[in-house]
């Protein structure tokens, strides 16, 4: 365990609820591609059970920040990440930590739908299988079913699940990529713009989806859509050339923010 | 003032809607001046023009609803623009019943100069004024978004609430003096009230226009100089007087 005292968040908002668990802390969080600072001293804590929006202009680390999450940056050879994040305390940059395992427990959705060109049940049935989280078919079939249902994708496919999961609509897809990261049991879902190739009723649905996941894990969405940041987080993190403007309550970020490149971003001013 | 917006049609609507309250402001400081002119003067043509131009500043009314709603579907203004827009919103609103409390006072000028002339006629027109530069002050403070100035101009609200309060007890001296004096006397107790009113709505314009620069509420505790609601005038007050 880490048991380290650490500075708070680069821009605490005036009402921090002291009472809310912080999932993943990070603190002093530096990311360099090659010689380029991509991300600056970042200090922002993810509320249990709460969705978490990363907005800000591109280019602007909301997503190399997520990336860092679970270290999804490891594949880039020239990226480097300083700081410290941890997940329930423990830091998850440790060379003894298993990556695999780490994100299982960080699963991630991305921007354009990905399933694999495999059936709809063996596309759920994927990470159980490789994780070793199923003893025998029957319980992989009660994942698979679960899964697909927590998604709200079961109705739609359930008479066809030896179908390709490409076959599916783009807002079918992306509740299929959404089932395959419940099902190996996450805490936390990253999810990187998962509406931005969905038709606004699609869209619906994964935010209402959204809503309903927050319940059972922590989320943290990046996303382009101002009005979706509104409509599904409970908090909002700004960032801005690298740098965590301010975050606070999504309310509060957009009736009334503190920091005036904030207020520039959200109300379209950016110049 | 802040940048421009990236899309500068979202610009020339905000404009628009604001230099309609400016103009419907406008308007409303008329209706009260003329309203207050036609007690004053006992001008029946005045009053009957107001009756006319209460139109107009409901017209405006409705004009700037429509561009808020317009803008609130459309633009999904936040931050900043979205507390102009219900700024404007609810100032409209008040400006709308101001212009409906100058109005009533322009009927009553009307039904006043049918009766012979009684009371403190005078101190109605000085509490008129008083209103009327309070309103001024008011809108000044939108136009410039001065909420220093706002929080002055809501602070004199009391100075109308003190001027009410010794009219209301003036009033009905003079009625317990007469009682022929009951007709004009109650007409001008209305027609003090609804200035009185006007003052309120002024001071609620001054905390919108608070509310639109800061983003929270003025907690301040308003100074209250109205205690007509606990007014007692006896017989004998006005055997003294």
């Amino acid at each position: 365990m880490n048991d380290l005292t650490y500075a708070t968040e680069t821009a605490p908002p005036p009402e921090m609820d002291s009472a809310k668990i912080a999932k993943i802390v990070t603190r002093n969080v530096n990311v360099y591609y090659g010689d380029k600072q991509a991300l600056i001293d970042v200090n922002l804590d993810i509320y249990e059970h709460e969705v978490t929006a990363l907005i800000g202009p591109s280019g602007c680390g909301k997503s190399t920040y997520l990336r860092c999450l679970n270290r999804m940056n490891d594949v880039i050879d020239i990226c480097r990440v300083t700081g410290d994040i941890l997940l329930d305390g423990q830091d998850v940059y440790t060379s003894d930590l298993d990556v695999v395992q780490l994100r299982a427990q960080v699963g991630m959705v991305f921007q354009k739908p990905n399933p694999f060109p495999k059936s709809i049940y063996d596309n759920v049935a994927y990470g159980p299988r490789i994780h070793g989280l199923a003893q025998g078919r029957a319980e992989l079939d009660t994942i698979v079913q679960q899964s697909l249902e927590r998604a709200g994708l079961w109705k739609e496919v359930q008479d066809r699940l030896d179908e390709p999961g490409t076959g599916l609509s783009g807002g079918q897809q992306q509740r299929l990529c959404i089932a395959r990261a419940i099902a190996v049991n996450p805490e936390v879902i990253l999810m990187d713009e998962p509406c931005s190739a969905l038709d606004p009723i699609a869209t619906a649905r994964i935010e209402e989806l959204i809503d309903e996941l927050r319940e059972n894990y922590t989320i943290v969405i990046v996303t382009h859509s101002m009005q979706q940041a509104a409509r599904v987080s409970q908090r909002t993190a700004f960032f801005h050339l690298g740098e965590l403007v301010e975050v606070g309550e999504t309310e509060h970020i957009f009736t009334n923010p503190s920091d005036s490149r904030t207020q520039g971003y959200i109300t379209g001013r950016f110049g | 003032m802040e940048d421009g917006h990236i899309v500068s049609s979202f610009d020339e609507e905000l404009n628009r809607m604001r230099s309609a309250i400016s103009r419907m402001g406008g308007m409303v400081e008329a209706q009260l001046s003329n309203a207050v002119k036609a007690i004053g003067r006992r001008d029946d043509a005045i009053a009957r023009h107001c009756l006319q131009a209460d139109a107009e500043i409901d017209a405006m009314e409705d004009e700037v609803e429509a561009l808020t709603l317009r803008m609130l579907a459309l633009r999904q203004p936040v931050a900043t623009d979205l507390r102009a827009i219900l700024a404007a919103l609810r100032i409209s609103h008040d400006l709308e019943r101001m212009g409906d409390y100058a109005t009533n006072v322009a009927k009553r000028a009307s039904a006043l100069n049918q009766l012979p002339e009684v009371g403190p006629i005078n101190g109605i027109v000085r509490m008129g004024q008083l209103t009327h530069q309070i309103a001024t002050g008011v809108l000044d403070a939108y136009a410039e978004s001065d909420v220093d100035k706002a929080i002055a101009v809501w602070e004199r609200d009391q100075e109308i609430d003190q001027m009410y309060t010794s009219l209301f007890r003036e009033l009905l001296t003079y009625m317990m003096e007469d009682p022929r004096n009951i007709s004009p006397c109650t007409h001008l107790l209305f027609v003090a009230k609804n200035i009185e009113r006007i003052g309120d709505h002024a001071t609620n314009i001054a905390e919108t226009v608070y509310f639109q620069e800061n983003g929270t509420r003025l907690e301040k505790l308003r100074p209250k100089g109205d205690q007509t609601s606990f007014a007692v005038v006896t017989p004998s007050d006005s055997d003294e007087s």
